[in-house]
């Protein structure tokens, strides 16, 4: 292997270590939150806003049906009933969906540093289109 | 772990393949657009069910690089009592749980490439929020018939291919190489090193385009399409692939996972036990794929979209 060949490698090495590090701890991050929050939202700790014993006779229906019938909100407008139990769910979801944020900075600072511009383009864009995806702006989430 | 306990658990993890499909195969399915019947048990046992169901299918999946939410979509839709609607924003979830959780491994074992998969990622994200706004406007049987065709084709294109193991890519295309994508992975099979490049990059990146508006539009992640776009058409070679894979598929679904999100079709009672139940059996999963031989995986992979296909395809056409 030549000496350009090893740099190489050892830069692919150290992107995917980088990644793998931040990608490791916002899952788990994400699943912590879900864990509590399950734990709350089936032991009762938080009030469900819609009833455990509804559920058999509600989650067969389609899901504009379901909305209405159990008066759930789209969008970001959970976040204002999170206090409940089954919606506090959402937040780890939401943490769950936004895990390859945070290592994807991470190499995004990384290439800066190496001025490999095209990776940073790159990342940056893919950053932009989950940061819209999860505003509600490009799905008509508001 | 022990070498000797994953090859063991390889072999009835096979065989527990083998059950399942001919124990689901057996089940009645019910029609894509047709009222789900509620059900007479307690609420508890059917998310306790999808728990169980979803760590089975996440030891499979990932050495199968096909994502949990492939398999997930297809059996929970059909033998569960929940809309489809829900099963679809459950799947994206399972499918972003299962490669979030194998993600860090395949990295750290060299066997999935950052520069691979960036570019890929990139287009697939923005074009997977355009599917899964088709998806959720489209009749539910017209998505299922489209899927069971889909999978089914790459299941022939599968198993028309002579190598795929370790494809020959006798030059890169000028694309790939300014983007430095290539590198060297060592098989824990064989113990060999290999190094790989890639060809045909313009071409993949269309292919993953679309790839996204597929894993948007049917919410079942894309493993199952993105393994053989990098292994027969870009040339990479079958575990770098699947590893990859992984490492797109926590960028695409994530993208489509807000769309469901925000639609409000996300059940924390369907998604939470499927989403716990993918990440330990993913972890388990991801073991397997470092110390399975390729030509193990290829097969699994056949045999399961081989399964998913036929279901989708049936249950699209109301069988």
């Amino acid at each position: 292997m030549t000496a350009a060949q090893q740099l190489h490698a050892q830069e692919q090495r150290d992107e995917s270590l980088r990644y793998a590090l931040l990608l490791d701890w916002s899952t788990r991050l994400g699943v912590l939150a879900l864990l509590l929050a399950f734990a709350a939202y089936v032991f009762g700790i938080l009030p469900p806003h819609v009833p455990l014993e509804q559920l058999p006779s509600l989650w067969n229906l389609p899901v504009g049906t379901y909305l209405q019938r159990t008066a759930t909100p789209t969008g970001w407008g959970w976040l204002a009933l999170a206090y409940h139990g089954d919606l506090a769910n959402l937040v780890g979801i939401g943490l769950l969906a936004a895990s390859s944020m945070a290592p994807l900075l991470g190499l995004l600072l990384l290439y800066a540093k190496r001025k490999e511009r095209v990776y940073v383009v790159i990342c940056a864009v893919i950053l932009v289109v989950l940061m819209l995806a999860a505003s509600g702006l490009l799905t008509g989430g508001h | 772990m022990p070498k000797s306990f994953l090859r063991a658990l390889a072999r009835w993890q096979q065989l527990g393949l083998l059950a399942a499909v001919f124990l689901i195969s057996g089940l009645p399915a019910y029609a894509a657009d047709s009222v789900v019947p509620t059900s007479t048990m307690p609420w508890w046992f059917w998310p306790l069910a999808l728990f169980v169901t979803c760590f089975l299918i996440g030891i499979v999946a990932v050495p199968a690089g096909i994502g949990g939410g492939t398999l997930f979509v297809p059996i929970i839709g059909g033998f569960f009592p929940f809309h489809l609607d829900f099963v679809r924003g459950a799947g994206l979830l399972v499918a972003l749980a299962s490669a979030l959780a194998a993600g860090p491994m395949l990295l750290r074992g060299g066997l999935a490439s950052v520069r691979l998969a960036l570019p890929l990622a990139l287009l697939a994200c923005m074009s997977s929020i355009v599917g899964a706004l088709l998806g959720l406007a489209l009749p539910a049987s017209v998505i299922q018939i489209a899927l069971g065709l889909i999978v089914l084709g790459i299941v022939a294109l599968m198993l028309a291919a002579k190598k795929s193991e370790f494809p020959q890519v006798a030059q890169p295309d000028r694309l790939s190489s300014a983007l430095g994508i290539h590198g060297v992975f060592i098989d824990g099979a064989s113990g060999r090193a290999i190094d790989w490049q890639v060809h045909r990059t313009p071409l993949g990146l269309f292919v993953f385009l679309m790839i996204g508006v597929m894993a948007g539009m049917f919410g079942i992640g894309a493993g199952w399409a993105n393994v053989p776009a990098l292994n027969l058409l870009m040339g990479v070679p079958l575990k770098v692939s699947a590893g990859t894979s992984g490492l797109v598929l926590s960028l695409v679904d994530s993208s489509a996972a807000w769309v469901y999100l925000n639609r409000g079709a996300v059940l924390p009672m369907v998604a939470v036990p499927s989403v716990v139940g993918m990440m330990l059996g993913a972890r388990i999963g991801a073991r397997l794929l470092h110390v399975l031989k390729g030509s193990v995986i290829r097969k699994m992979v056949i045999t399961l979209l081989l399964f998913a296909g036929l279901r989708a395809l049936l249950k699209g056409l109301g069988v």
